[in-house]
């Protein structure tokens, strides 16, 4: 089954069939009963292809997996890493584990916020930027610590916010 | 194996595998519970552990323990009321109500709410803790089910209904923290959903987060309306459930009480949807017949139950050739009364109000399917549940447990005993097999009782000897044993002719507009004991056998099956599979 | 390469040894934190420079995880195997590659830190008299090349598998683990024997074990120092597990915060697959076993085992109550043994060299080590491995190097959210899990979080209060809206609003909290809180009675002055975000407080301490 809202376009329905395949390569005949198993990792899988999970997405899945889209909503918003709405397009995760909030985490996220007029898990107006926490990506040595996509800031205070934006492509 | 334990130092000694609760329980302990929900008849339980209400202290364990999912080991040494138990119960409940908006006053479960009941009984009357509260938005978008989630003491007992139980899957916890609440995918509406209305979440929610949309009003209005004339149904299920709304013993057949009431409360005309259910099995069973003589269609499926209709069409839509094209009898009711009826008191259909009363919450959503309006009049204009009558009744300060007996009006109040089963599950069955026997036999068989196809079982099979054909049929009572039976046909491991389903567990007697049981299934159980009772008392015992059925034919639809009784009293489904 | 018998292993390992190896090995750690630090351009940098000075044959370079030494990232380590000496360089910088390169290890290059501690021994080696780490777990992190498995059977890698399935009985393997008296070091410290043996006396059928990856205290990441550097120990002690359990299949439930960890996991399950230690039939005994990885999607909750269960089970990670315990009905409804990153880094060890060996370290109720994660406002961030029983002032002393900047030790936390703080005066405890119990906090992962005389108590377990809110899964009632109460008292308290009556309703709900709570997660919550009210009451009541925060963080209750100091030098003005401060040139600046967002630039920009903050 692919898509079945109807509207997709033609990339979002390469997508699906993409994720379609994905979801057949898994091992679930081997034991259908299951197939929920594979759910945490289909979603991950779907949020790396679409940058998010929306609902057309959702119902997929919980087709292909034979379970109900109430129970994948509820799996998606209880995991932190799942989203059900677009963010930026550049993500902006600022630690706050224990170590970079001893270490004054706090502050920066508060510029952060000043400098992008957003609040924490939001994105700005023009859709550039994500802001978000994260809770200790191992870096603590290096705390407070930004991740900016995939690239780790060490050592951040608050007069390097203007910064690291700076150093943002668009 | 049993293993003895101490309760508060009175020695018992109970199974191995039960729980501190269960243990209290035959000691006659009452231990506080909110989340726990159990029906026993149907081998149902809901043992989340989660409100924490239950907890009791356990010699040599460091923390309390709840007693709802703690297995009993030998030598325990159980505390229901120390003052440790005592503050960290009234604490779990003044943490609960410091996130509710404490309106009972307002509230759809005033007086059946399980909060407030044991708020009460702990004597909770200084809260210490006050903070931030939820706000969820209501959802009024159904015609069936309300739900104000800022209600929600997040005890999960409607998952489990209809996830475990109805297996439809709508209600799931969603959100985590102190966010966190049940609700459908993406916080959709009801209506919105695949949800079939059947209620039995809102049977199962201890609380007012889950009710009915409340159509008391619209009904008041138009007893109020004199330009309008007002008629009542009753399904057979209320009658042997609303005397529980006025402390009269579960199982108490009110018929004639209930019949008085409702013209006290201004009806013009007080039916009885027993007459349609008369009417249903007419044309279920000629269709029944027919499709078993000629072999197609197989087996044919009951579709009296809008839930169960409806889960049909959103999660077996390939299935949807299977049902009986009959209406429902609430739905025949409305049309014949609308027709036949509007035009015998010279009223205009839009000027006749039909109003239903129904153990079900899923009726209310029936009445309003688009196809039951035909040229934008409905057929049935407004359905309330038992407990709004009984409410409505209070409200009018009748007396109803001391009123006389009243009947029914005619024509459309006369039944058989045939469709006072149709409350219970497996009564649709007997009903059509009655008649079925007889009609194929060509002569009026005596032994009518199909015991076979009673009981609180969820799935009955039955071979039955009607009329010299070997019928193999099926009962099935909630939609999660539906689902069973119908991937067994799916899977063409299953072979019947005819197959009855109720989306209620039990049937309609423990729908989701009845009086709330709380859990109590030994209620249910003589609610269906009553409905039996009433059938065997009564002289006429078969559909076909109904007069004013027998008039209604003759004088206006023709035979059963006829272009005329197809026009007003069929239907067709419609494949939901995409919302 | 098909390892079917203990013998072709022993051949291997062998080969492998006597292999001709270039004289001097260049170790060099690319670990999460490393490679954010900068390791990625150092190891351009050094192939280039062999490249560059044909030193392919005389140099090896080892790409490693994690050597602890966080604090000084990037690292690298020159071995030279003629002479037996090391040097470890901190702080490398790509330029400084070819100076350090031409030193050798004859010579300390110019113009870089190197590191003096001799700061790893495989289990083999006694540390020298006087070093306080001890090497189990991390015995091969920051040593080998995690990605080879050839560098693991170098150093005996799967010879504890292949001795367990070939010369022991299952139940030998429980007694084994059972006598080393090794105790789970997820936090809890439950005896691993005993877990192994409830698992293996159910009956014979479908069983799992699963190791918890999950590593959710934040400013913990030992767990993943050693998935990162040394997966394959990871996989052997699993198999071992399995075999005692009577399990075929072992599942790796890993955070998904750790892409490299999991990337090493996979390409080491590969590797073991194709060399046949994992799959059918281990070293022609008849076992089966593999390995699957689940990824987590951030949830801390997650770690709780009943809870990880339900996620891989592709559920709400909501944890249910105990009994039924995993070992009787854990994954899939299964016997299950769910144990720790750490727990399993011990295991083949002990199978190798005894039961007897592992009690020899540590203390009678906690033999063997533990790692630690120091972190916070230490000097030397970094993993440290030391026998249990030693102590706090040894480790954040003498490892840590004591408090950075030369600021005032006050607090150290461990046990992450769900432990306690620990001051000063219990600092010679000698650490292990009762101990710790015993002054209010716990083990936990092991993560150590040092707090100096700039951190406000009542602020921290008002911030650990927050990590429990957001991670709360919102099952039960004294978690679900109790954290979210304490948590809003905690706020009163350092807004100002609090009263001494909030501190005892503060202590009254966190007791019953932790009495209700259905999961570990809640049951621990209001730790931070208790600890902090037991060890800091004088900051508390600051607070409420005086209106005073003492350390001065809690932004509500300071304001920032400029005094007399000031010589108007503008600093402050130009960094004010918010406009704040004016003044003229050369004169004293004034703060408006009506604009002041407290964020205290001023006070830390001003170079003649003339911001005051009160
Ligand atoms: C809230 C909570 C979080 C936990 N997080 C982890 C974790 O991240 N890693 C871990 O190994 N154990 C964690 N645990 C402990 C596990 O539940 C479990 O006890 C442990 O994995 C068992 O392994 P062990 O016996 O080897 O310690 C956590 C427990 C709780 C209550
Ligand atoms: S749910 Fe119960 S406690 Fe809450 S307002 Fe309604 S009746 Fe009162
Ligand atoms: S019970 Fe109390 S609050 Fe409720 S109506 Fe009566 S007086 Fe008012
Ligand atoms: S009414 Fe029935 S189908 Fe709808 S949510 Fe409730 S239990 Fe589920
Ligand atoms: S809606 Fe009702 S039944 Fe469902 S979790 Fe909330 S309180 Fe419980
Ligand atoms: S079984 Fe009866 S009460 Fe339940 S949904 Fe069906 S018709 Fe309504
Ligand atoms: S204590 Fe917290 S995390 Fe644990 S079950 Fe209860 S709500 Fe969930
Ligand atoms: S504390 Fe911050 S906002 Fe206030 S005056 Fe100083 S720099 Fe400006
Ligand atoms: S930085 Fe210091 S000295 Fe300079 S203007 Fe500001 S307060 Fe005065
Ligand atoms: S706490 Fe921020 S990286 Fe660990
Ligand atoms: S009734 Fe026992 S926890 Fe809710
Ligand atoms: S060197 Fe990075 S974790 Fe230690």
């Amino acid at each position: 089954m692919s898509c079945q809202c109807g509207n997709a376009t033609p990339a979002d329905r390469a997508k699906f069939e993409e994720l379609g395949k994905y979801i057949s390569s898994l091992p679930i005949a081997e034991n259908p009963s299951r197939s929920r198993g594979f759910l945490i990792q289909t979603l991950h899988r779907a949020q790396s292809m679409f940058g998010y999970l929306p609902e057309e997405v959702q119902k997929f899945v919980a087709a292909e997996l034979k379970i109900s889209p109430a129970d994948v909503y509820g799996v998606i918003s209880f995991y932190s890493f799942f989203t059900d709405k677009p963010l930026g397009r550049h993500k902006i995760n600022v630690c706050t584990g224990t170590a970079c909030f001893v270490k004054g985490a706090g502050k920066v996220l508060e510029e952060f916020k000043r400098r992008l007029g957003v609040s924490e898990g939001e994105t700005t107006a023009d859709g550039r930027f994500f802001l978000g926490a994260l809770r200790c990506v191992g870096a603590c040595s290096l705390a407070p610590v930004v991740m900016v996509d995939d690239r780790v800031y060490g050592n951040m205070t608050a007069e390097k916010v203007a910064d690291v934006l700076a150093q943002i492509a668009d | 194996m049993k293993i003895n334990l101490k309760i508060n130092d009175q020695p018992v000694s109970v199974d191995s595998g039960c729980t501190i609760l269960e243990a209290a329980e035959k000691l006659e302990i009452k231990i506080p519970t909110l989340c726990h929900f159990t029906m026993d008849c149907f081998n149902v339980e809901h043992r989340s552990g989660s409100c924490r209400v239950c907890v009791v202290e356990v010699k040599g364990r460091p923390n309390l323990a709840p007693a709802c999912c703690t297995p009993v080991v030998e030598g325990m040494e159980v505390r229901t009321n120390t003052l440790r138990a005592i503050n960290a119960r009234r604490t779990i409940l003044d943490l609960l109500l410091s996130n509710h908006p404490k309106d009972c006053l307002t509230c759809p479960k005033n007086l059946e709410c399980q909060l407030q009941a044991l708020a009460q009984e702990m004597g909770l009357h200084h809260l210490l803790y006050k903070g931030e509260q939820s706000t969820f938005n209501k959802d009024l978008s159904s015609f069936a089910i309300a739900r104000d989630l800022d209600k929600c003491i997040m005890c999960r007992r409607c998952e489990t209904a209809c996830n475990k139980v109805q297996t439809v899957g709508v209600l799931s916890g969603v959100n985590r923290g102190f966010r966190a609440v049940v609700a459908p995918a993406g916080m959709k509406r009801l209506a919105d959903t695949e949800c079939v209305f059947c209620g039995q979440c809102v049977q199962a929610c201890p609380v007012g987060a889950l009710s009915e949309i409340d159509y008391k009003y619209p009904v008041w209005r138009a007893l109020n309306d004199a330009s309008k004339t007002v008629i009542v149904q009753t399904a057979p299920a209320v009658r042997v459930a609303i005397g529980e709304c006025f402390g009269m013993e579960p199982g108490a057949v009110s018929t004639g009480k209930m019949v008085t009431a409702l013209r006290m409360l201004g009806f013009d005309k007080v039916f009885d949807t027993d007459f349609a259910a008369d009417l249903t099995i007419m044309e279920e069973t000629t269709e029944l017949i027919d499709r078993v003589t000629k072999n197609h269609d197989l087996p044919i499926l009951t579709s009296c139950c809008p839930g169960w209709v409806k889960f049909l069409e959103h999660q077996f839509p390939e299935l949807i050739y299977m049902p009986s094209s009959a209406k429902s009898p609430q739905q025949m009711f409305g049309a014949i009364a609308k027709s036949y009826y509007a035009e015998k008191i010279g009223v205009k259909p839009e000027d006749l109000i039909v109003v239903s009363v129904m153990p079900c919450l899923a009726k209310k959503y029936e009445a309003a399917r688009p196809e039951f309006a035909p040229n934008g009049v409905r057929d049935v204009d407004i359905v309330i549940s038992t407990r709004e009558l009984a409410d409505m009744i209070r409200e009018a300060g009748i007396q109803f447990e001391e009123l006389e007996d009243g009947v029914y009006d005619s024509p459309l109040g006369e039944s058989t005993g045939a469709a006072v089963i149709f409350g219970a599950t497996g009564g649709v069955l007997e009903a059509a097999l009655r008649t079925a026997a007889d009609w194929i036999a060509g002569q009026d068989v005596r032994e009518i009782d199909f015991k076979a196809v009673r009981g609180m079982a969820g799935i009955k099979e039955a071979t039955v000897n009607v009329g010299g054909i070997e019928l193999r049929a099926a009962v099935c009572s909630g939609l999660g044993n539906a689902r069973k039976l119908l991937e067994k046909i799916e899977r063409g491991e299953a072979n019947y002719h005819a197959i009855e389903i109720m989306a209620c567990p039990g049937g309609c007697i423990n729908g989701g507009g009845q009086p709330y049981h709380h859990g109590d299934t030994s209620r249910l159980e003589k609610r269906m004991a009553a409905l039996y009772r009433a059938d065997a008392g009564l002289p006429i015992r078969k559909s076909h056998q109904n007069p004013d059925i027998i008039k209604l034919y003759e004088e206006f639809l023709g035979e059963p099956g006829s272009h005329a009784a197809h026009k007003l009293l069929h239907t067709a489904y419609i494949d939901r599979k995409n919302g | 390469m098909n390892i079917k018998t203990p013998e072709a292993l022993a051949k291997m390992a062998g080969v492998l040894k006597s292999r001709p190896k270039p004289p001097v090995q260049i170790l060099v750690s690319v670990g999460t934190c490393g490679l954010a630090a900068g390791a990625g351009a150092v190891l351009k940098s050094i192939y280039d420079e062999i490249v560059e000075r044909r030193l392919e044959n005389a140099v090896e370079v080892v790409e490693v995880g994690c050597m602890g030494l966080c604090y000084a990232e990037p690292v690298i380590m020159l071995n030279d195997r003629r002479s037996g000496k090391r040097l470890i360089y901190g702080d490398v910088t790509p330029q400084q590659v070819p100076a350090i390169i031409a030193a050798g290890t004859d010579s300390i290059a110019a113009g870089t830190r190197t590191i003096e501690r001799s700061w790893y021994y495989p289990e083999f080696e006694k540390p020298e008299p006087g070093e306080l780490q001890a090497r189990i777990v991390l015995r091969n992190t920051g040593r080998l090349n995690p990605e080879k498995l050839e560098q693991y059977i170098e150093n005996d890698g799967y010879t504890a598998l292949a001795k367990a399935l070939t010369t022991m009985t299952p139940q030998q393997v429980i007694d084994t683990i059972l006598a080393s008296g090794l105790r789970g070091r997820g936090g809890g410290g439950f005896p691993t024997g005993r877990k192994w043996q409830f698992a293996a006396a159910q009956p014979a059928g479908e069983k799992f074990i699963i190791c918890n990856a999950d590593e959710g205290d934040p400013g913990a990441f030992m767990d993943r120092a050693v998935l990162e550097g040394d997966p394959h120990s990871v996989l052997e002690a699993m198999a071992i597990g399995g075999y005692a359990i009577g399990a075929n299949t072992g599942v790796i439930y890993i955070r998904a915060e750790y892409p490299l960890a999991v990337r090493r996991l996979e390409n080491a399950i590969g590797q073991a697959r194709e060399a046949g230690l994992l799959g059918k039939n281990l070293f022609g005994s008849g076992f089966d076993f593999d390995i699957q990885i689940k990824f987590g999607a951030g949830a801390f909750v997650c770690g709780e085992e009943t809870a990880l269960i339900h996620s891989i089970e592709g559920m709400r990670g909501e944890p249910t109550v105990k009994p039924p315990f995993p070992a009787v009905e854990g994954l899939w409804k299964r016997p299950t043994v769910v144990n720790n990153v750490e727990t399993f880094a011990c295991v083949a060890a002990i199978i190798r060299k005894g039961a007897e060996w592992f009690k020899s370290l540590g203390t009678t109720g906690s033999p063997g080590t533990k790692v630690f994660a120091l972190a916070g406002k230490i000097s030397k961030v970094g993993l440290a491995e030391v026998p249990m029983g030693t102590t706090l002032r040894d480790i954040i002393y003498r490892i840590g190097d004591g408090i950075r900047d030369g600021r005032q030790f006050k607090a150290v936390q461990t046990g992450g959210p769900s432990g306690g703080c620990i001051t000063a005066k219990n600092l010679d405890l000698p650490i292990d899990y009762e101990a710790l119990k015993s002054i209010g906090s716990m083990m936990g992962s092991g993560g150590m979080i040092v707090m100096d005389e700039d951190d406000c108590m009542v602020n921290i377990a008002k911030f650990f209060l927050e990590f429990t809110l957001d991670e709360s899964c919102g099952k039960c009632t004294p978690c679900r809206i109790g954290n979210r109460r304490l948590f809003e008292m905690l706020e009163e308290i350092t807004d100002g609003r609090g009263t001494l009556e909030t501190i005892e309703k503060l202590k009254a709900l966190s007791a019953i909290i932790k009495d209700t709570a259905l999961c570990g997660l809640g049951q621990t919550s209001p730790n931070p809180v208790l600890s902090t009210l037991a060890n800091f009451p004088d900051e508390y009541i600051a607070h409420v009675k005086e209106g005073r925060c003492p350390a001065g963080v809690c932004q509500k209750l300071i304001h920032f002055d400029i005094s007399d100091r000031c010589v108007g030098c503008g600093l402050c003005l130009k960094n004010c975000p918010v406009n704040a401060i004016s003044g003229e040139k050369r004169q004293r600046h004034t703060i408006d407080q009506s604009k002041c967002i407290k964020c205290g630039v001023c006070f830390r920009v001003c170079k003649f301490h003339a911001v005051d903050k009160k």
